[in-house]
């Protein structure tokens, strides 16, 4: 019998109309764990390099977290993996709230979906009968508007339902796919659109069953009553109303202009009446004791629901407040349209036409005031009507297509992927390494299990630390005791950071465990998370019964993340591609950032190009990449030879 | 509902009982999990939300939120489906119903359809809390215990039994009725 995971994959080919259920090797999932994990072995193993985003052969993988399901609390997520049509990349995505439980409960683990229909479909998932459904009365329809046309059309208020909107069925590079009160961003809403699938349902009622269960009982029962009381885990940003920190230091607009006094408590005291006026209330995702979706009703607007930075991005762009936010957010999300990247791209634009680069006769119509220019341009996009079409690919394409200098304007993305709107002064060398090469495409993905920033003093750093539960290893305490201001910390220390903050986000992807408890609350935000190295490996055991420690813990996570990297490398990403914008921090020092990313490179046991080295491949189980990078020439057979040599020169 | 006291001469029983505050929901779903678990046989051995005596009912879009608790099993609809307005908000009586009915999927082991019932956690030796209380995080349950003159609360007669008995036999088969019996006295054991 399997344990915390089903045992078996959907398996599902648009093209053929065909719906397999397959069983799956333990030992893979002993090898990646879940979620993630094994579902990047899987885009390893069925789409080759050539393979284009849009096209049938690209594979859409919906992924249940290996202890989703299970009693963990907040383990919920499903991981949405695929290639991005923006990036041409591994793209990395995440989904809140039920889906992944009904998934797991209707006895699968991952739904693998390829190929392409002719016409739009949506797919239910009834435990063992699975059926591909005509979408058509579904075309054009917002994404929870979607969910509730299809329970009632299969009448039960129980089917859990994961949907694009017209952004996603218009192939829109921003586009999400959303469920309950959670979207999955960052290139996977286009691709479910390309192969024509308007959305999926899922009711499950089978039992999941646990391995060693009264322990891991307790265990939960004890999680949920501390991750309730921790007021360093969830989303803060949902509850707490001073958000000085956003909006006086991120950069308004097309990431452009900073208003470090925008913030007062005239202001704050306005806002928090508007937000309690329309919150309808916070809502949690399944299993978890924290409220992280702040739920608002706006009147004569879709409901919609925010958390984090996502109520701030709208009107950032637009130079407005949090009214403007709440009017746009309902029908964006509605679209399926991603709130970090769409208004930088409706900014973007903006400012091309005030720098006449974009004329008059490319937004006919278009309204004077700036709230009703934000809804002109959203529609085009959505609609990929008139310039919409070319803005609908994201900022770094459609700089390029644009061309006549539009390129100079497209300075906040980072391998075709828009940043968050942080522009600094002094670089912060562990940043440096996060943005240049993290593969999750934005910082929050990767970030919070260290410090941003070194404490001024050594008693509150002394504080800090102790009682520090997450870091595996007490150097950490010792390179945050020892650090001082924020550009000067050691290579060594930068490239360890940088691991520890991979290592958890990429456990996290593997396990669907949130990260807000988890991998973002390590150490950024109060350093008291409810998850770590040290709880994961029991939690694993208890669950599944495979056997794990810490040691065997951090060796998945470097097999999942260097394999990331070699699906990437293998679709040509380079050392070239990993940089941060020019303008990210003011004062550069490019052969200091070389250095440090030969360093990292160089302990991560990859070459100076950023491709892993056979030996390392090999040592993680990886020998089938290897093979095939020696066999394509990627790597040469004395790549480990001739950089130890050069290490010697 | 159970345990006789005898104080000062008079007999009470505790009445057990468990509060609900829609306000405080926030759509966790803790205590569906928790209840099915700790029915599963052995217990916590398997996870299985449906198998829960609780649900919540969850509308997103109107703001509904109701966890509901199984109570008896009607073998036909009931009639009364009028609508409350409540804090501006419209619930029909049958959110609230705790009724295993025909027309609803709610409270119906997803193998056999037959009808669940919370038993109030009942187990020896007693749990401080039933076990979706004790998962609920937020306070939208809360457990209370009251003492009560025996005599108040009508007695179950051994008739109610037999028409019970007799109406799930109609419905389901004798087979069916008698594996969930077993099943759920081997859960109880366990
Ligand atoms: S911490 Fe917040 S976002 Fe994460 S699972 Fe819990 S409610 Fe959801
Ligand atoms: S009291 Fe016990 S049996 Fe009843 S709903 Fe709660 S957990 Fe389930
Ligand atoms: S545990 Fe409490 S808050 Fe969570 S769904 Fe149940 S009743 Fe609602």
């Amino acid at each position: 019998m399997r344990y915390g995971e089903t045992g078996f994959n959907l398996e599902i080919d648009l093209s053929l109309g065909s719906i397999d259920r397959v069983e799956t090797d333990p030992k893979l999932t002993e090898l990646h764990l879940g979620g993630q994990g094994t579902a990047d072995r899987i885009l390893w193993d069925r789409v080759p390099a050539g393979v284009e985003p849009f096209s049938p052969e690209n594979v859409l993988i919906f992924s249940s977290g290996l202890l989703v399901g299970t009693p963990v609390p907040g383990a919920n997520r499903t991981v949405v993996n695929t290639f991005s049509s923006q990036t041409n990349l591994h793209a990395h995505s995440l989904l809140g709230g039920y889906f992944g439980a009904e998934l797991k409960h209707a006895g699968y683990d991952k739904i693998v979906i390829s190929g392409r229909s002719s016409e739009l479909v949506y797919l239910w998932i009834n435990n063992d009968k699975v059926e591909i459904r005509d979408a058509s009365h579904l075309r054009g329809m917002g994404c929870q508007e979607t969910a509730e046309q299809i329970k009632r059309d299969l009448k039960s208020e129980k089917i859990q339902v994961a949907a694009i909107g017209p952004a996603g069925e218009n192939r829109v590079n921003m586009a999400s796919i959303d469920h309950s009160h959670s979207s999955a961003a960052r290139g996977v809403g286009s691709i479910m659109g390309d192969k024509r699938l308007k959305a999926i349902a899922i009711r499950g009622t089978k039992d999941l069953n646990i391995a060693r269960p009264t322990e891991l009982f307790e265990m939960c029962q004890n999680l949920r009553k501390s991750i309730a009381e921790n007021p360093s885990v969830g989303d803060w940003m949902a509850t707490d109303e001073d958000d000085s920190f956003h909006h006086n230091n991120f950069s308004w607009g097309n990431a452009r202009v900073r208003r470090r006094d925008f913030w007062s408590k005239e202001l704050e005291e306005r806002w928090r009446n508007l937000k309690y006026k329309y919150m309808n209330r916070q809502t949690s995702c399944y299993n978890c004791s924290k409220v992280c979706h702040n739920v608002i009703s706006f009147p004569g607007k879709p409901t919609f629901s925010y958390k984090c930075y996502g109520k701030d991005t709208y009107h950032m762009a637009a130079f407005q407040e949090l009214d403007f936010s709440y009017e746009i957010l309902g029908i964006s999300q509605e679209y399926g349209l991603d709130s970090y990247s769409t208004p930088q791209v409706i900014a973007f634009a903006l400012e091309l036409y005030e720098a006449g680069i974009l004329k008059d006769q490319d937004f006919p119509g278009m309204p004077v005031n700036v709230r009703e220019r934000f809804f002109y341009l959203l529609e085009k996009i959505v609609r990929r009507e008139g310039i919409g079409d070319i803005l609908a690919n994201g900022v770094s394409l459609a700089a390029r297509q644009i061309g006549n200098g539009a390129e100079a304007y497209d300075h906040n993305t980072i391998k075709r992927f828009e940043q968050l709107p942080i522009k600094l002064g002094r670089l912060n060398p562990v940043y440096f390494l996060m943005l240049a090469t993290g593969e999750k495409m934005a910082i929050t993905q990767i970030e919070g299990s260290f410090p941003q920033d070194p404490l001024p003093t050594i008693e509150q750093r002394k504080e800090f630390v102790d009682g520090w539960v997450s870091v595996p290893n007490e150097k950490f305490k010792k390179y945050f005791m020892e650090w001082e201001k924020r550009d000067t910390i050691s290579n060594e220390a930068s490239c360890a950071i940088c691991d520890w903050n991979e290592a958890m986000h990429y456990l996290d992807d593997a396990t669907g465990i949130c990260g807000f408890l988890s991998s973002f609350r390590g150490g950024q935000f109060g350093g008291r998370s409810a998850y770590h190295i040290h709880n994961m490996p029991p939690l694993i055991s208890l669950s599944t019964g495979i056997k794990m420690d810490e040691t065997l813990l951090w060796e998945v996570f470097q097999r999942n993340r260097t394999l990331v990297r070699a699906l990437n490398v293998r679709r040509g990403m380079r050392r070239i591609d990993e940089k941060p914008p020019e303008d990210h921090w003011a004062i550069r020092d490019h052969d200091y950032e070389q250095k440090l990313l030969d360093d990292y490179y160089d302990f991560k046991g990859w070459n100076k190009d950023g491709i892993p080295t056979k030996e390392t491949l090999d040592k993680l189980g990886l020998d089938y990449v290897s093979e095939d990078f020696l066999q394509k020439g990627i790597l040469k057979d004395n790549e480990a030879a001739s950089t130890e040599k050069e290490k010697e020169a | 509902m159970g345990v006789l006291t005898v104080n000062g001469g008079v007999k009470k029983r505790t009445v057990k009982e468990i509060k609900v505050n829609v306000d405080k929901c926030t759509g966790c779903r803790a205590c569906e999990l928790s209840c099915a678990a700790f029915h599963a046989s052995p217990r916590y051995s398997s996870i299985n939300p449906a198998r829960a005596r609780i649900r919540v009912l969850i509308y997103e879009r109107t703001d509904l939120y109701v966890p509901v608790r199984a109570t008896n099993y009607t073998p036909a609809e009931c009639s009364g489906r009028q609508s409350y307005i409540i804090d501006k908000k419209e619930y029909s009586q049958c959110s609230f119903c705790g009724a295993s009915c025909p027309s609803r999927e709610h409270f119906k082991e997803p193998d056999s359809g037959l009808p669940l019932k919370c038993d109030m956690c009942e187990d020896e030796p007693p749990l401080s809390e039933p076990m979706c209380v004790q998962a609920c995080t937020f306070g939208a349950l809360t457990y209370e215990e009251t003492l009560e003159e025996q005599g108040k609360e009508k007695e179950a007669k051994p008739e109610d039994l037999k028409i019970g008995l007799e109406s799930l036999v109609n419905k389901y088969g004798p087979q069916k009725v008698t594996d969930a019996v077993t099943r759920m006295s081997l859960s109880r054991k366990g």
